[in-house]
């Protein structure tokens, strides 16, 4: 053994005291959080109170709901859009190709904030220009309606996210060994066919990581919700995310948030064992 | 023309008409952030004959810029600094030394991946509120605890792909553990060190959320809440938010142009290890 004993914990001590400090052990504060009826400043344990009145609280009920439907439509829309460019973008190796996927990956950069605020000009500014230059009424007020308004979360999340997931698909599609695709060109495959049974078998590993990719970021979406519509009108568009940060810090019922943070968390890991599953299942 | 030609250019039209409409958000932001507000309420879609650059004064003045963009940097480079070290270290050691620890660690890695910020940001907050302390340091010290099990995944699997011999050697020179690390094995893995700073610098640089909560004394703004504060305070004035929002913009814009390959590539890694 080169490394000994005291220098071992010597590598390893100053990692494990940041991850104890800020994600451990807060994270099991807050399960006893979650059963108290803390304000932040005076806690009682109250046991599975909260949890109870969260499965009638209407509101909460409402952002989990449409986190779900947000998540569903998002992850197909960007998995779509993500393969689609990478095929586009793979389709040869010249520059211009090289141009749409630095282009394509822009939006990925930008914080959810800034992307917020860049959609709020186009949904209430220029979309209003295009409905009166047209004189179509369906481009006017998409953020003062919850049903534009969701979809203008989702449009935001597409443009931000397909890049992304285009980049996990790219790199997938340049390991299929250029051989098979030309014997299966040889064979007599047209474009389509080599598509759909050369290309697209060998991605499924490539679909696991990114749906999953796509699925977990959706449900943890708070700052591009904040900026584009922060939750409105009358808190329609209210995330699960945005429900507790509001349930947290602006109604101060912080034992109560923390429940419904706990929820969160049993979401996303129920994801992402699923994930696993997939995965070793496809693997045997 | 050949058909095959005929073709070739079919999708480059295409494919043209998709991109300019990917970009064309960040065109239209550009455009109507040079112009006056009578421009940009005539017309939103296209450049108007109202041109004039002030907006960009009164923004970088709004958003204190000098000041935000020193505090996103010192944030983000202190997190970096601190994450990079951190987690080679300990994934270094956990790779060499194999034993019931070095997995445990692994695991204790691997499973806090998995929780969500807003599942712990209440306790977290009460937690370091109770000492009163909610600065830029204890901003640094919560953005390292939240990325370093990531950085020591990639680290983990980076280190493992750089022989053992080369720890033998070194020691057989008689150097210690630490400077085996420092001077041979840490260098090995450059190209991973460049993943793990890209990627906590774009994360770091982008957050919101976190430096929200932590950071309430106006001179410790970072870009993102600083932008986040103005556009409130606009009142409709988009000439001036969107001139905000391109400045904001610009220093990341310009950092991925010049590192674009490993850019796109350190996010391929972050995504697939």
């Amino acid at each position: 053994m080169l490394i000994k004993k005291h220098q071992y914990w010597a590598f390893v001590l100053p990692a494990l005291l940041f991850i104890v400090l800020i994600i451990a052990l807060p994270f099991l504060i807050g399960i006893y959080y979650s059963f108290t009826d803390s304000n932040g400043l005076r806690a009682s344990f109250i046991g599975l109170k909260n949890y109870q009145i969260l499965f009638r609280d209407v509101i909460f009920l409402q952002s989990l709901w449409l986190t779900v439907k947000f998540s569903v439509v998002s992850v197909l829309l960007i998995n779509l859009f993500g393969l689609t460019f990478a095929l586009i973008v793979t389709s040869s190796d010249n520059r211009f190709n090289k141009a749409l996927r630095t282009i394509f990956f822009m939006p990925n950069l930008i914080g959810g904030i800034l992307l917020g605020f860049i959609w709020q000009f186009i949904f209430t500014s220029a979309f209003k220009a295009i409905a009166s230059s047209l004189n179509i009424s369906f481009f006017n007020g998409w953020l003062s309606d919850p049903s534009t308004g969701f979809w203008g979360i989702v449009i935001l999340f597409v443009w931000q996210m397909s890049g992304y997931i285009m980049l996990i698909y790219v790199s997938f599609l340049n390991a299929i060994p250029q051989n098979t695709i030309q014997a299966a060109r040889l064979d007599g495959a047209n474009k389509w066919q080599t598509l759909l049974f050369i290309k697209l078998p060998q991605l499924a590993p490539a679909f696991t990581i990114s749906l999953f990719l796509t699925l977990a970021n959706s449900f943890k979406l708070y700052e591009q919700n904040l900026a584009l519509t922060n939750g409105g009108p009358y808190r329609s568009t209210e995330m699960i995310s945005m429900y507790i940060y509001n349930t947290a810090f602006v109604n101060f019922q912080q034992g109560y948030a923390q429940a419904a943070g706990i929820i969160l968390f049993l979401c996303v890991t129920l994801i992402s064992f699923l994930q696993l599953a997939l995965s070793r299942r496809r693997e045997k | 023309m050949t058909k095959r030609k005929v073709r070739k250019y079919f999708n480059i039209i295409i494919f043209s008409i998709v991109g300019l409409f990917w970009v064309y958000p960040f065109a239209i932001v550009f455009i109507n952030s040079m112009k006056g507000k009578r421009g940009v309420f005539q017309n939103p879609l296209w450049f108007t004959k109202d041109f004039s650059l002030a907006n960009f004064k009164t923004a970088f003045q709004a958003l204190d810029f000098a000041h935000s963009f020193f505090n996103s940097l010192l944030v983000t480079v202190g997190s970096v600094i601190l994450i990079t070290i951190i987690s080679a270290a300990a994934a270094y050691a956990i790779s060499r030394v194999t034993g019931p620890f070095s997995s445990i660690i692994y695991y204790i890695c691997a499973g806090t991946m998995l929780i969500p910020f807003q599942s712990i940001m209440v306790p977290l907050l009460s937690l370091f509120g109770k000492v009163d302390f909610l600065n830029r340091t204890s901003l640094i010290i919560m953005n390292t605890g939240l990325s370093v099990s990531l950085s020591i995944i990639l680290y983990y699997g980076a280190f493992q792909g750089v022989s053992k011999s080369l720890d033998e050697a070194a020691a057989l020179d008689g150097a210690y553990p630490f400077k085996t690390f420092v001077y041979v094995i840490f260098p090995a893995v450059s190209p991973m060190t460049g993943t793990v700073i890209i990627l906590n610098s774009m994360k770091i640089w982008n957050d919101y959320l976190l430096p929200s909560l932590v950071i309430n004394k106006n001179g410790m703004y970072t870009i993102p809440l600083k932008m986040y504060s103005f556009f409130g305070e606009t009142n409709s004035e988009w000439q001036l938010a969107l001139a905000g929002l391109v400045l904001s913009m610009i220093p990341i814009i310009v950092l991925f142009l010049l590192l674009q390959k490993q850019v796109m590539t350190s996010v391929t890694e972050g995504a697939i290890k």
